[in-house]
């Protein structure tokens, strides 16, 4: 088996290049946002408290950098060592993931100033998922930061930091494993005191089962995309045989997923909801075929082994995932007076320049890092 | 789907059972909370509102809000020089709305008709604001049920505004350094031995502030009266000792808002035409907050289920990282 190596290849191209400029122009709309107040950059409003800086950035956002979760999962608990060689650059993206979600948080907080007082006992709130939430993602950044250390302490004197890693890994995987599952359930727990504001396609009491499952399935998805696009781009050997293998599980989770949410909305007698034409409707079935063809691509076993299947899927996966999140947060959603909100253009520009901050370090990473597997391509 | 497509569709489909079919009567709600015997309360009375917003500029100056203006599309009139917010806002934490329906004629006519409301905070007896908050910024105070907020320990996350059944947290996104805004019944005032200013200016009685119990009784009283009926409606506070507004009684609705709405709420609304016409939402008697806590109480029970998955996970994860250092690469 290869050993992961850092590829070597220029840090400075047109695409990085490309992806600064996206990054600097997102940090100038903050500067704005921090001098004149957040209404003077994003459109969010008297019925529309939250936007896509927390319904993109953070509650999407995280759950696309849930791949560290997931090959954890499926890597330390389920013992699948085989998929080793997918787990460094599936952390390598929670961690950005992750990190930049808690930076978004801050620039999303009207009175950012107080954020200490999270860590306050005695402005300690537990009844509030949110506070569930905030400490359980901190404690997450520092938990996969550590679980990624690896990579930079590689070939280095071993000193007390490396030590202390090797010695108590199993322990900080046992925790990158349950923060995940605790934070990302807390997202949909998050919603349940929503009530009519909520309309019934989104509103069920299993709200904290299907965000932590919808979870897992885009950490695979984003472990499958990335393997894909990696492995093009640098011509890299591609793990292809272990992606199918994988897929299959994905496949049978994603079924899971949809059985429990459509047993759900029978159950509740909503599916009535379901049948009326307007945009919320309309997104819901968008989502729904989404999840459908990413299982039905992953488990069907022609379509499996077309050349494209699992990087076909994993796109379902993700966008299926994020639509699901952002109906949940913002179309499923009714203000209580007649307000609408859709993102102002340097809103949407924040949102861009931090995904595309996040490339770049991606890019930056396994580039100076060993993250990747296979011979790397010099230019 | 919003209270509009809900309509449209129960009248097309006849699923009517089906539809309506409330969303969260389930399985785990924390036991629901009771309102303190002393807790005080408003009675606003649709029917005695003229509209004349004497109670938007007396709050304004008792709680030391700026001016509102309507939004810039359509303020060709009025560049701010006017006090004229369209709803509640980071600047404003009572607002006078009006219903108008065709012709507009006659006030408290649901048809052809018109009628005022004022929306603030109703103080629930159990704030889903105070639940959501991660920081305890919102408080509910146990003798007089008063929801207050604490800029000084708000992080600005607006929670409480996206979780409000009623709308009513609003933060100020036009300041750098904004906060949310919401009524907390001029407690300032209160502590001075005087009453909330809207109650205080307002001529006719339509705000009236008063221990809940008292207000409970008046509003007895008012449904149970005939129509036409003379009678003698409070000013200012229950039992003051204010000449009262010599009227009739109006035809009600029949029905009270905030007694049950949302687990019950300590401002209570009389009105002459429909709720919702009125802006007042469709909440059922089920606290969203006993629903989200009781989920949260019920998993995070002294932290049992994270603990033991904690055990769990990091047995099979020694045991599975036993073979080699899998921490790091596997050489071979």
């Amino acid at each position: 088996m290869s050993i992961a190596a850092p590829l070597r290849s220029k840090l400075i191209t047109p695409t990085t290049l490309v992806l600064l400029a996206l990054a600097a122009v997102g940090f100038y709309f903050l500067l704005e946002r921090f001098l004149y107040g957040l209404g003077a950059v994003a459109n969010i409003n008297q019925g529309y408290p939250w936007g896509i800086w927390v319904v993109f950035d953070v509650i999407i956002g995280t759950a696309i950098g849930c791949g560290g979760f997931a090959m954890a999962l499926l890597v330390y608990v389920f013992n699948r060592g085989d998929y080793h060689p997918l787990m460094r650059p599936a952390l390598l993206s929670g961690l950005f993931g992750y990190t930049l979600g808690a930076v978004a948080v801050m620039f999303d907080l009207g009175r950012y100033w107080h954020v200490y007082n999270l860590l306050l006992p005695w402005h300690a709130q537990p009844n509030s998922v949110m506070y569930e939430v905030a400490l359980c993602v901190m404690a997450y950044v520092v938990v996969l930061w550590m679980e990624f250390s690896p990579a930079f302490l590689e070939g280095r004197a071993a000193g007390g930091f490396r030590r202390f890693v090797d010695r108590w890994m199993w322990a900080i995987v046992a925790l990158g494993v349950l923060l995940p599952t605790m934070h990302q359930s807390s997202l949909g727990s998050m919603l349940l005191v929503m009530g009519y504001k909520l309309s019934p396609l989104w509103f069920t009491l299993w709200l904290p089962a299907l965000f932590v499952i919808s979870a897992l399935m885009m950490g695979y998805g984003i472990v499958m995309f990335e393997a894909t696009v990696v492995s093009r781009s640098f011509g890299l050997p591609s793990h292809r045989a272990l992606i199918s293998k994988l897929s299959v599980v994905v496949g049978l989770i994603t079924v899971a997923w949809l059985a429990l949410r459509w047993g759900d909305l029978y159950a509740r007698h909503v599916l009535a909801f379901a049948c009326v034409v307007s945009v919320r409707v309309v997104m819901f079935w968008i989502e729904n075929a989404l999840f459908l063809a990413a299982a039905l691509i992953f488990i069907v076993p022609a379509w499996r082994a077309g050349r494209r299947a699992s990087f076909l899927g994993a796109v379902a996966l993700l966008a299926g995932g994020s639509l699901y999140r952002l109906d949940a947060y913002l179309i499923g959603y009714t203000p209580v007076t007649h307000w609408s909100y859709f993102p102002s253009v340097p809103e949407l520009m924040v949102t861009i320049g931090m995904i595309a901050l996040e490339v770049l370090l991606y890019l930056v990473f396994i580039k100076t890092l060993p993250v990747l597997h296979g011979r790397p391509a010099r230019r | 789907m919003s209270e509009v497509d809900r309509r449209d569709f129960l009248k097309t489909a006849g699923f009517a059972t089906a539809a309506t079919a409330a969303p969260v009567e389930a399985a785990i709600p924390r036991s629901p909370k009771q309102i303190s015997p002393e807790a005080v309360g408003m009675l606003y009375d649709s029917t005695l509102c003229n509209g004349c917003k004497a109670c938007m500029s007396a709050c304004k100056m008792a709680n030391n809000m700026p001016a509102d203006a309507v939004p810039e599309s359509l303020s060709g009139w009025n560049k701010g020089t006017w006090d004229s917010p369209e709803d509640l806002s980071g600047r404003t934490l009572n607002v006078i709305r009006l219903y108008r329906n065709g012709a507009a004629e006659v006030k408290d006519r649901e048809i052809d008709g018109y009628a005022f409301v004022k929306r603030h905070c109703l103080h629930c007896v159990d704030p889903s604001c105070v639940s959501v908050c991660p920081v305890g910024a919102m408080s509910k105070d146990p003798a007089s049920g008063i929801v207050s907020y604490d800029p000084d320990v708000c992080i600005g996350c607006r929670y409480c505004a996206y979780g409000c059944p009623f709308g009513v947290p609003q933060f100020d996104y036009t300041d750098p350094f904004g906060k949310i805004a919401k009524c907390q019944f001029c407690v300032h005032l209160q502590k001075q031995g005087k009453i909330p200013a809207c109650c205080d200016v307002c001529p006719t009685g339509a705000s009236l502030f008063g221990p809940v119990k008292e207000l409970e009784q008046e509003i007895g009283r008012r449904l149970a009266a005939a129509p036409g009926t003379p009678y003698a409606f409070a000013r200012g506070k229950i039992g003051g000792d204010r000449p009262p507004n010599e009227s009739t009684i109006p035809h009600y609705t029949k029905a009270v808002y905030g007694e049950h709405e949302a687990g019950g709420t300590q401002v209570r609304y009389l009105a002459g035409v429909p709720f919702p016409d009125l802006g007042l939402p469709k909440v059922g008697s089920q606290s969203p907050a006993s629903i989200a806590e009781g989920m949260q109480h019920t998993l995070y029970h002294w932290l049992i289920a994270p603990i033991v998955a904690f055990a769990g996970l990091a047995f099979l994860a020694r045991r599975n990282m036993a073979h080699g250092r899998p921490d790091d690469e596997p050489k071979s």
